[in-house]
Formats: C-alpha cells, sequence, structure tokens
C-alpha cells in the first residue's frame, strides 16, 4: 500500500496575489496615510491598525495579517473606503483576508456560544449580517 | 402613487415599529406601499469580494421578483436598501454575475431600481409638499444619525454626500424641528457586533449616544433597526464612568413624521424603546429646549 499525505497548506502560496484577485484592490497602491486607521470605528479593538495590515501585506508578512483579530472586527462600515485618498476598499481586502482564512478552515468557523438575551432582542439582521461574515 | 415594497425580516418582527410608521405615514401623503407578494431575507450584507456568486442569489431571487411588480421597489431597512441596491448594481454591471445568477434562477434581470422612503420624500413628494401637511410642528432638538450603509459606498448608493449629508436634515426641518450640528452623524454603532462582540457595539454606541447628548438634543433618529437596537439598548445598561452619559430616545424618521402629520397610528411603540421617547410626544409644542 502506499500512502500519500497532501500538505494542508501550501508554504510558497502567493496569498498577496490571492488577496488582490479576490478582493480587486490593488494593496500597494496605499501610501500609508493613514486616513483607514483614523476613522475606523472598531480600530480600538484591533491588534493591527486597518492601514498596517496593508503595510504588512505590502512587505510580505502574511503571517502576523492572517493571526491579526483586525479582519474579523471590520463590520464593512466603508468609512476607509469613503476617506481612503487613493481609492482601496480596506472593508473588501478585510472580506478577502477572511475569505481565505474560512476556507483554510481556521477557528473562527468553529460553533461559539451566543447571549441568549442578545438573540432574543437584536433585529434580525443582526445575526444575518453576523453569519454571513462567517459563511464562505 | 404605488410603489412595490419590500420590508425585509426585521420589519416584519423586531422592528414592526418601523414598517407600521411607515406604512401609515406614506399613506397619509398619498404613496400606497404594496408588498411584494413573495419576498424572503436579503442575506443582510453584500458580498464584497469577487465572484461570490452565493451571496448575490438571495438579493437577486428578491430583485427578479420586484421586477413583475414595477420599475422600482422600496425599501426602509439600510441594510436591506444597502444590498438590493448594490446587487441591482452588480447584475447590471458585471456580465458574468448576471449571467450565472440568471441561468440558476431561470430568469432574465431587467433591472429595479431600488429606493428608499427618505428618497421618495426628497424627490417626488417634496419638501415643500410633506411641509405642507405638517399639522403639529415639533418642538424637538434632533440629532440626525445616518449609520455606515444608508450611505456608503457613495459611488453605488448615491443617496447622499457620504461625509456630510443633509437629507435627513432637511427632512427634519420640515417637520419643525431644530436639528443639531451632529459630528457623529455618520459613524457606525457597531453594526452586527452586537450579537458576537457585544462589548465592542455598546462602545461604539456610547460613543455616538454620549456625542449627541453633549450637543443638547433630546432625541436621535435614524432610518436603521440595527441602529436603532444598538444605539437604544446599551443605554439601559446604566450610565459611564466619565458622569456625562445622558440617555437619548431613538425613533425611526417615520416617527416623528407619523406624530408631525398629526396621525393617532404610527407613532409610538412603548415595547421597542428601552430609553422612552414618550415625554417628546406627550407636549410636542411645549417640550423645551435641553
Amino acid at each position: 500500500m502506499v500512502s500519500l499525505t497532501l500538505p494542508k497548506r501550501i508554504a510558497d502560496r502567493d496569498w498577496i496575489k490571492e488577496i488582490e484577485e479576490l478582493s480587486g484592490e490593488n494593496l500597494f497602491a496605499c501610501y500609508q496615510c493613514g486616513k483607514c486607521s483614523a476613522g475606523c470605528p472598531l480600530a480600538f479593538a484591533m491588534d493591527l491598525l486597518p492601514h498596517q495590515v496593508i503595510r504588512l501585506l505590502q512587505l510580505e508578512l502574511v503571517n502576523e495579517v492572517l493571526n491579526s483579530s483586525a479582519p474579523w472586527f471590520c463590520v464593512g462600515c466603508l468609512t476607509c473606503a469613503t476617506r481612503c485618498p487613493k481609492g482601496v476598499d480596506l472593508a473588501k481586502v478585510m472580506e478577502a483576508i477572511r475569505t481565505l482564512l474560512l476556507r483554510e478552515g481556521k477557528e473562527e468557523r468553529r460553533p461559539f456560544p451566543l447571549p441568549t438575551e442578545i438573540m432574543t432582542e437584536a433585529p434580525q439582521q443582526a445575526s444575518v449580517s453576523a453569519f454571513r461574515k462567517l459563511s464562505l | 402613487m404605488r410603489i412595490p415594497y419590500y420590508p425585509g425580516c426585521t420589519l416584519h418582527q423586531k422592528a414592526s415599529g418601523l414598517d407600521r410608521s411607515a406604512r401609515v405615514t406614506a399613506a397619509a401623503l398619498g404613496i400606497e406601499l404594496v408588498e411584494l407578494p413573495q419576498w424572503q431575507c436579503c442575506g443582510g450584507l453584500i458580498p464584497q469580494i469577487r465572484e461570490a456568486y452565493m451571496g448575490l442569489l438571495a438579493p437577486a431571487r428578491i430583485l427578479v421578483d420586484a421586477q413583475k411588480e414595477g420599475d422600482r421597489l422600496l425599501t426602509l431597512c439600510t441594510f436591506c436598501y444597502n444590498t438590493l441596491k448594490r446587487a441591482d448594481r452588480i447584475l447590471r454591471d458585471d456580465p458574468e454575475s448576471r449571467r450565472r445568477i440568471e441561468d440558476f434562477l431561470e430568469e432574465k434581470y431587467y433591472g429595479v431600481r431600488v429606493v428608499h422612503l427618505l428618497e421618495v420624500l426628497r424627490d417626488e413628494v417634496g419638501w415643500d409638499s410633506v411641509r405642507q401637511q405638517v399639522v403639529r410642528p415639533l418642538d424637538w432638538k434632533v440629532a440626525p444619525y445616518y449609520g455606515c450603509l444608508l450611505l456608503r459606498p457613495y459611488k453605488e448608493i448615491g443617496l447622499d454626500d457620504p461625509e456630510d449629508p443633509t437629507i435627513m436634515e432637511d427632512f427634519l426641518r420640515c417637520l419643525g424641528c431644530t436639528v443639531v450640528n451632529f459630528p457623529a452623524k455618520t459613524e457606525c454603532c457597531g453594526s452586527f457586533l452586537s450579537v458576537t462582540k457585544p462589548e465592542l457595539a455598546k462602545e461604539c454606541s456610547r460613543q455616538i449616544v454620549q456625542k449627541a447628548a453633549q450637543t443638547g438634543a433630546q432625541v436621535i433618529v435614524t432610518t436603521c433597526p440595527l441602529c436603532q437596537f444598538n444605539l437604544d439598548r446599551f443605554q439601559g445598561d446604566g450610565p459611564t464612568s466619565d458622569g456625562r452619559y445622558r440617555s437619548v430616545p431613538i425613533l425611526y424618521f417615520t416617527q416623528p413624521l407619523a406624530f408631525a402629520l398629526g396621525l393617532d397610528e404610527g407613532v409610538f411603540f412603548p415595547d421597542q424603546h428601552r430609553v422612552s421617547p414618550q415625554r417628546l410626544f406627550s407636549s410636542p409644542t411645549k417640550e423645551g429646549r435641553a
């Protein structure tokens, strides 16, 4: 019998190219003015600021970005995209990162408990949108 | 004027106040909202990445059904408005997306103009006409709150300036309200994080309510059921440590409209507020400036 083990993740995968293709955004257009981070309503909760996410990707430091909480806290309010002087839609970049991670089967897909009182009171659109963000 | 109407999941249940008040005010202003004969959830958010056809299906199905009822579709919920309007744009502009969706649904899509009630009031009814029909001018000091998805992305939504909108200000002035200069009017309330990370949505909402309180506003007016929930709910958790907290009730834009038009219905929904707006409705003309 011949056994064959396939690698779960191909090491030399071109994450930058995949993120650019999925998002349709040019990561290298960003010149690090920081407007996105200044306006981001969730930046206070992120371990990387939005403009740092782009900078790390430009430098091909992909692991820092893939392990960051920033893409999971982005709600897509588009404040950054509205203000970016170079027209980069960072919400699309964040969604591309999330999608690639979900395709990899990262932890965020596992079921987790939700507060009952929120679920009974919150509008349906909140749970629909929250789970949409966590689905492929 | 008859306009096909898509309520969406939230308006049929937890935000029934918005649905109710919109129907009665629209009727009073000569607009008949005709609910689509069949509809389902729009999916809440439009996929932002390319080739996410699955996420496009739900809004596309609604649009395909809506085009049988007329050339436009009215929505009230900000999420539905954003999702349906952007889905229509994708289906019109991207032939590959349209081909795949049409093949799957086995129906052709010709395009539906997605409109918001605010837009219809501005562009078709007209502010002057609204003003003339006000029988009970409101002496309220109001902070208009737009949130994120009603305005952005501007290129696809195009309702008003995404950074300094005035449509809600113009609307509220028609009703007699004094509109405060509210710097947080386009900030995000934390959106659906109220489900997965409630403490973050609470912090976002707290900052918005606090800024409104500092302007002296008696009430915040919004269009979105989720903004209404986030801003309202987290005020129930008690005062903030910095002592600058003052609770501010949150109303849908259709509620002051119903009140100003002198309607008995669609004004006040006691079970949908943590911070009660009742005081505003008790003596509108004597209500002092805070």
